[in-house]
C-alpha cells in the first residue's frame, strides 16, 4: 500500500523571521510533487519541517505509512526517518571523509533499516553501479554526479515510502541535472515512491512531476493540478521564465 | 577476535613498560612518564569529543581540575571525618577512609562527567567557535567557583600528605605510575572500541555534516551528549590521583594552561580521527617536554608545543597519522587529497605576503 503526506496550514519561523504561512501542500500515494520556487521562498524549511528538524509553530503535518496515520509534528526527526520517510538535503550533504559504502550503510542507521541492509546495498549497487566501482572512494573525492547518486543512494538505504528532496540540481551541470531528474522518476516508479521534490529549475522539474505547487515568500501561490496547469500558468511565467 | 589480540598486547605493553621502569629503578622515571600517562589519558579524552565528533573543547582544565579536586575534596572530609558523622558511624568511616586511589578516580570520573553532561546541555545549538569560547567559559566559571571555596583551601591550595608506601609495590610514585598505566590502557581500549562501533560512525557522521546526520536518522543529540559525558568524565579521571602525584594543588595548577593547550595539541599532532593519533602524539610531546623540563627548563614547555602544532597545522593537518597513511598512498591509486609533498611544496613556493 503506497503513501502519502499531507501538510496543514503550516507556520514556521526562525526567531522574528517567519518563514512559512499557512502553508498546504499534499503528496498523494504513488504522487510526484513538485514544490517550485526560487532561493528563500521556505522550500527547504518545509522539507526540514517534515523531518522535524525544524518545529513548526503551527499547523498539522500527517503521513500515512501504508494506510496509517502518524502525526509528524510530534515525532522526533529519528522517529520519522524509522517510519520509512527519507531526505535527500539540498547540496547533497554527505560524509566526505567517510568512503561511499560508510556514506551508504549510515543511511541505515535506524535500527529498522538495518534489519534489511544487505538487500538494499544490492538494491543501491544495482541502481548506481558507479557506486558499487567506488565503494571505497572518500565522497568528498568524488565529482558532484557522482555525489548526487550517492546521496539518493543513502535514501535508498532506508527502504523509504517516501522520498524527500531538496534541490537536487544545486551545483550540477545541465546534463546531470536532466539525469538526476530521470533517475528519481525511475526510482520512483521501480520502488513505487511518493516523492516531494523541492526545486527551483522549473523546466527539469516539470517534466516528472504530476502536480506542483509555487511558493513565494513563504506561501503557497499556486497550485497546479497537472504539468499542463504549472506550464501555462501566469505566475510561472512571471516568475520562471521572465514574460 | 581481533579485539581480544589487542586487549592482550596493550596489557602486554603495559606490563613490559611497568616492569621495563622497575629494571631500571630510577624514580625520576615514574615521576616523569606519570606525566605522560596522564596525558595519553587526556589527549584521548579530548580527542572523543574533538576529533570524532569534531566539538574542540578548550575547557580541558576545568575538567581535569574537576576529578582533581573532588579527591582534595574528599580528602578533606576524611581527614577531618569525626566532625561530619555521628559517633556511632565513626568506626565505620574510618575503616574505608581514606578512599584508595581507585574509588576516587571512579568520584572524579562521575563527577566530571556529570559536569561533561551538563555542558553538553547546555551548548547543545552552539557549534563551532561558539562551541570553543563556551569551554572556555566553563574553566574560568569553575576556577572562580574553586578560589572561592575555602573547604578544599580556595586560592591558598590545598596540602595532600601521601603516604610513603603501598603494600606490594613499595615507592608510592611507582603505584601511582601503575594507577595511570591502567587507565591510559583503558582510556585507549575505549577510545578504539567507540571508533569501530556504531557510536563511532555516529559521532562521525556529527563531525562530518550533522544535518546530514539527522536527515539519516543519528540521534545527533544524544550522541553528543554521550561524548561530552565521555570526554569530561576521562578527563575527570586522570584529574583524580593528581593531588596524590603533587603534594601541594592550588587552582593555578590544577586550571593550568598546559593542560588546555596540552589535550589539544597532542590529537592535533598526533591525527585526530584514531585512537593512535592522540597516543603517538602525547608520547611524543610528553615526553619531548621531560626531556626539555630536565635539559633546558620548563618554562619552554608551552613554546614547543606551539612550535609544533604550528608546523602540524601547516604541513600536515592530518597529524602524524595523516603522513603515514599518505605515504602508504603514495604508490597507491591517486587521491584528490593533497598529500604533505605536494602541501610542504605550496608552502614553500609561496612568496611573503602571497595568499
Amino acid at each position: 500500500m503506497a503513501s502519502s503526506i499531507t501538510i496543514e496550514k503550516v507556520d514556521a519561523a526562525y526567531g522574528a523571521v517567519r518563514v512559512l504561512e499557512q502553508v498546504t501542500v499534499e503528496a498523494r500515494p504513488g504522487e510526484t510533487v513538485v514544490l517550485l520556487g526560487t532561493n528563500g521562498n521556505g522550500k527547504s524549511t518545509l522539507m526540514k519541517c517534515i523531518m522535524g528538524i525544524v518545529r513548526p509553530r503551527s499547523g498539522r503535518i500527517m503521513a500515512a505509512i501504508d494506510g496509517v496515520q502518524h502525526d509528524l509534528t510530534s515525532l522526533t526527526t529519528e522517529q520519522i526517518v524509522d517510519l520509512g520517510i527519507a531526505l535527500v538535503p539540498e547540496g547533497r550533504r554527505l560524509f566526505p571523509m567517510l568512503t561511499v559504502e560508510e556514506n551508504l550503510a549510515l543511511g541505515a542507521f535506524r535500527p529498522t533499516a538495518r534489519a534489511q541492509i544487505k538487500q538494499n546495498f544490492e538494491a543501491c549497487y544495482e541502481t548506481f553501479p558507479r557506486l558499487a566501482e567506488r565503494r571505497g572512494q572518500l565522497a568528498g573525492s568524488m565529482s558532484g554526479g557522482e555525489q548526487q547518486m550517492l546521496a539518493l543512494g543513502r535514501a535508498l538505504m532506508l527502504a523509504p515510502k517516501i522520498l524527500l528532496v531538496d534541490e537536487p540540481s544545486v551545483g550540477l551541470a545541465p546534463i546531470l541535472v536532466s539525469r538526476t531528474i530521470d533517475t528519481i522518476k525511475q526510482l520512483k516508479d521501480r520502488l513505487k515512491l511518493t516523492v516531494l521534490m523541492a526545486e527551483q529549475n522549473f523546466n527539469q522539474a516539470i517534466r516528472i512531476a504530476d502536480r506542483g505547487y509555487v511558493i513565494v515568500h513563504g506561501k503557497i501561490a499556486f497550485q497546479g493540478n497537472s504539468a499542463d496547469e504549472l506550464n501555462n500558468n501566469d505566475l510561472i511565467r512571471k516568475f520562471y521564465l521572465g514574460l | 577476535m581481533r579485539s581480544l589480540v589487542f586487549y592482550i598486547v596493550s596489557i602486554l605493553v603495559g606490563a613490559a613498560l611497568f616492569g621495563f621502569a622497575r629494571w631500571l629503578g630510577n624514580d625520576y622515571l615514574f615521576f616523569a612518564g606519570y606525566t605522560v600517562l596522564q596525558f595519553i589519558v587526556l589527549a584521548t579524552a579530548w580527542n572523543i569529543l574533538g576529533g570524532y565528533c569534531g566539538y574542540v573543547n578548550f575547557g580541558s582544565a576545568a575538567f581535569f581540575a574537576a576529578g582533581a579536586y573532588s579527591s582534595v575534596a574528599l580528602h578533606k572530609l576524611a581527614a577531618g571525618i569525626d566532625r561530619y558523622v555521628p559517633e556511632s558511624l565513626a568506626g565505620l568511616a574510618h575503616t574505608i577512609l581514606p578512599l584508595p586511589i581507585p574509588v576516587l578516580i571512579v568520584i572524579g570520573g562521575i563527577v566530571a562527567g556529570l559536569i561533561g553532561l551538563g555542558t553538553g546541555y547546555l551548548t547543545l545549538r552552539l557549534r563551532g567557535a561558539f562551541f570553543a569560547i563556551a569551554t572556555l567559559a566553563l574553566a574560568v566559571v569553575l576556577q572562580t567557583l574553586i578560589v572561592n571555596w575555602d573547604f578544599v583551601g580556595g586560592s591558598r591550595g590545598a596540602y595532600i600528605i601521601r603516604p610513603s608506601e603501598v603494600p606490594i609495590i613499595g615507592s608510592y610514585i611507582q603505584y601511582l605510575f601503575l594507577i595511570m598505566l591502567v587507565l591510559s590502557i583503558l582510556a585507549i581500549i575505549a577510545a578504539r572500541a567507540i571508533e569501530q562501533s556504531r557510536l563511532g560512525y555516529g559521532f562521525a557522521t556529527i563531525r562530518d555534516d550533522e544535518t546530514a546526520a539527522e536527515a539519516c536518522g543519528v540521534p545527533t543529540l544524544r550522541l553528543k551528549l554521550i561524548a561530552t559525558t565521555l570526554s569530561g568524565a576521562l578527563m575527570g579521571m586522570a584529574g583524580a590521583p593528581f593531588p596524590y602525584y603533587i603534594g601541594y594543588l592550588e587552582p593555578g595548577s590544577a586550571f593550568g594552561l598546559a593542560y588546555t593547550v596540552n589535550s589539544i595539541a597532542m590529537p592535533m599532532i598526533g591525527g585526530t580521527t584514531s585512537w593512535v593519533g592522540p597516543l603517538v602524539g602525547a608520547l611524543l610531546l610528553g615526553t619531548l617536554q621531560q626531556i626539555a623540563t630536565v635539559t633546558i627548563s620548563s618554562a619552554v614547555n608551552l613554546l614547543i608545543v606551539g612550535l609544533l602544532l604550528v608546523g602540524f597545522v601547516i604541513v600536515a593537518p592530518k597529524g602524524i597519522v595523516g603522513l603515514v597513511q599518505d605515504f602508504m598512498r603514495e604508490r597507491g591509486p591517486e587521491g584528490s587529497e593533497p598529500t604533505w609533498r605536494t602541501r610542504l611544496a605550496t608552502f614553500a613556493n609561496m612568496r611573503p605576503g602571497a595568499r
